[in-house]
């Protein structure tokens, strides 16, 4: 029987992951500069361009990767396909990890990160008009609902522990996600829904400064359409690079069924797209619009790609090709973001905006501090089910 | 005070921890013009002889540091060239052939104001009189409203670690006193006044129907982007957008915004029968089993 999740156990201590850690320390340090000197001396941002890659991407881009969790529990549990179980627990790690990430990301970017406690508790205060006020108290209860979804697999672990106090939170904490599982899981599928389209939502207001290739009242639902899509993606993404680096099976024919839904779910997305442009008279600037059009084209190829590749049945079984349509489904998700919070904003003639060096590298510095993360838990938890190691006790990162 | 209207929570939702997402009923935006009694300020680009007094006024007033932008040799100037995190209150110029034309820069205040809609605890917020104010305790530094404001109005301080936004409050810490705006009060040439929005917005057009020919015939922020507390004369053969003005059409920037995002959460119902639904699909899934898997579900 492998359908249970297990540790992968072998050791932590391994040489990527002091690469990574030497990555994380580089950002950390930079990191202390920017809350030392500002964000004007570590960064690329202005008046203009008051946004960059710490929002376009690490919240933004990072919250829709994250949302594998989201996009398997759709499957798993509202469409009763229970075949996909072995994919959720680590799905539901990878949306833990990153939702937690863009939240510290946003403590990074925000200048006044000492008041962000008062964002959920000043609630007489608070703006219902604010877009982002939603996405803020969304993000921040979907963190904690995910890592509550997330606690069986600390339970299970702790359930022989020696530490009497952890043992008996396994204790209580088991039972209880089992009769809570329910209402928790549907919060874990409604907050998703509610933020990731507030997140283009976000953009409506910025009327003037758009580029109407991306400014439209479609923005909500884009966002969700295409978030799911990256959910798929990023789960293809993930579990085709862990059987690889922790030499267990390759899950392909399960992911090759899984990309049937992305390719409906790409298509879908595609079609209103095209027709959100036609419905608002601006298929023209597809083709007028400079650069903009490029971008725009680059997105859609992006996205065409992987929904065509799909469509065949050989591709679906490959483990190459799939690797590679997610990779790109991903890319494609990640540049419609870019667009829409970057390339198509304009706030007028004088302003640019290119990330500095510092910014780049705290980003960088997170994403490794977030795969760290990722390595001790599947390593120490029972996370991945399914194909024990090639050879038992080298489960090691190679 | 505030007008709290905005943020009014009239209800709250008791769907578990759906409470923490938000909740309570939106009270209905109100739009159109301010009371009768809001104030305002009107700018006359054929008055004005751009000699920046009330750039300097507006500095003293706000307590506002030099700026050093433009520097000459010695460091000795300042001279701002645009509204930034010291600078709440400019004078540009615009050159089209041989004809000048000055044009004065500062918080439109609009009606509905694109920063206040999209600030998440209402650091800036409209009070009463129409004043968009800033509230530096509940500012958390997102610098959404510099993405919202059409005019690129709100500043932030990018060279300070403990940052905030800067931008012109119309001398609100005056008028609580009885006083003016600074840049009112010195102006030499009352080429910008200070006073109630709707005799202002008389005066304006008397001016117009007395001179015609020496304006621009168009009243900029009578009804631009929803209407402005501050409003522009130009003069006859300069537009408004050679002196910087976008051409925003007569709706609020966050009308759309607003009614989308108004549309989805009206009264949270939406979100509380999604989860009844959601809860309901999972709870009966459970309970038949899966349909190729028979194994229990869990996370």
């Amino acid at each position: 029987m492998t359908e249970h999740a297990q540790p992968i156990g072998g050791s932590i201590f391994t040489r990527p992951f002091k690469i990574l850690m030497g990555i994380f320390v580089v950002g950390a340090l930079l990191l202390l500069w920017r809350y030392l000197s500002g964000l004007g001396a570590t960064t690329g941002l202005n008046d203009g361009y008051p946004w960059g890659i710490w929002i376009a991407f690490d919240v933004v881009t990072g919250t829709a990767l994250a949302c594998g969790g989201y996009a398997v529990a759709i499957l798993l549990y509202i469409l009763n396909k229970g075949k996909y179980h072995p994919l959720i627990r680590p799905a539901i790690l990878t949306s833990a990890l990153g939702y937690s990430i863009a939240g510290a990301a946003i403590a990074v970017d925000v200048g006044r990160y000492w008041n962000i406690w008062k964002i959920p508790l000043f609630f007489w205060k608070w703006n219902l008009n604010s877009v982002l006020l939603e996405v803020a108290l969304c993000v921040m209860a979907y963190v904690i609902v995910l890592w509550i979804e997330l606690s069986p697999a600390f339970f299970e672990k702790w359930k022989d522990s020696s530490v009497p106090l952890l043992k008996k939170a396994s204790g209580i904490g088991l039972p209880f996600m089992n009769k809570a599982l329910i209402w928790i899981v549907a919060l874990g599928l409604l907050l998703p829904t509610m933020h990731q389209s507030s997140l283009g939502s976000v953009m409506l207001v910025a009327m003037n400064k758009l580029s109407p290739l991306w400014h439209t009242p479609m923005l909500p639902l884009l966002f969700l359409i295409s978030c799911i899509a990256m959910g798929y993606a990023v789960v293809i993404f993930e579990s085709t690079l862990s059987s690889r680096f922790f030499h267990r099976k390759p899950e392909t024919k399960m992911l090759g069924s899984l990309s049937v839904a992305m390719v409906v779910v790409l298509f879908l997305y595609i079609v209103l797209r095209f027709a959100d442009l036609l419905w608002r008279s601006r298929i023209g600037l597809i083709f007028t619009d400079g650069w903009h059009s490029f971008f725009f084209w680059l997105e859609i190829v992006l996205f065409l790609a992987p929904a065509l590749m799909l469509l065949s049945s050989k591709m679906r079984t490959n483990p190459g090709s799939l690797f590679l349509a997610a990779m790109m489904m991903i890319l494609a998700g990640g540049l419609y973001r870019f667009d829409t919070y970057l390339v198509g904003f304009n706030p007028g003639i004088g302003w640019s905006y290119f990330p500095a060096v510092p910014e780049l590298l705290i980003t960088i510095g997170l994403v490794a501090f977030e795969i760290m993360v990722y390595i001790v838990i599947v390593k120490r938890f029972p996370i991945i089910s399914g194909g024990a190691p090639a050879t038992a006790g080298q489960g090691g990162m190679q | 005070m505030t007008v709290d209207r905005r943020t009014a929570l009239k209800g709250m939702v008791t769907a578990g921890a759906a409470v923490l997402v938000g909740g309570g009923e939106i009270s209905a935006r109100e739009r159109g013009p301010s009371p009768d009694d809001a104030v305002g300020m009107l700018y006359d680009a054929t008055l004005c002889i751009g000699c920046k007094t009330c750039v300097v006024a507006c500095k003293e007033a706000n307590d506002l540091p030099p700026d050093t932008e433009t520097l000459t040799p010695q460091g000795l100037y300042d001279a701002p060239l645009s509204l930034n995190s010291t600078t709440k209150n400019i004078i540009q110029l615009y050159k089209g052939g041989d004809k000048l034309s000055y044009v004065k820069k500062q918080c439109m205040h609009c009606y509905d104001p694109a920063c206040a809609s999209a600030c998440m605890i209402g650091a800036l917020h409209k009070m009463k009189d129409g004043v968009v104010a800033y509230d530096l305790d509940r500012c958390i530094g997102c610098r959404y409203c510099q993405v919202a404001c059409p005019f690129e109005v709100p500043k932030f301080q990018w060279d300070k670690a403990a940052p905030r936004i800067v931008k012109c409050e119309m001398c609100r810490h005056l008028l609580a006193k009885g006083g003016i705006p600074a840049c009112c009060k010195v102006c030499p040439r009352e080429a910008v006044i200070y006073g109630k929005r709707n005799d202002l917005l008389l005066e304006a057009k008397a001016r117009l129907k007395k001179d015609p020919d020496k304006y621009n015939p168009k009243i900029y922020g009578e009804k631009d982007a929803g209407g402005t507390h501050v409003i522009y004369l130009a003069k006859a053969g300069f537009s408004f957008e050679n002196l910087g003005f976008p051409d925003l059409g007569d709706e609020g920037i966050p009308e759309l915004s607003e009614t989308i995002q108004h549309g989805i959460y009206k009264g949270f119902i939406a979100p509380v029968v999604l989860y009844a639904i959601l809860g309901g699909v999972v709870w009966r899934n459970r309970k038949r089993g899966a349909q190729d898997h028979d194994e229990e579900v869990k996370p």
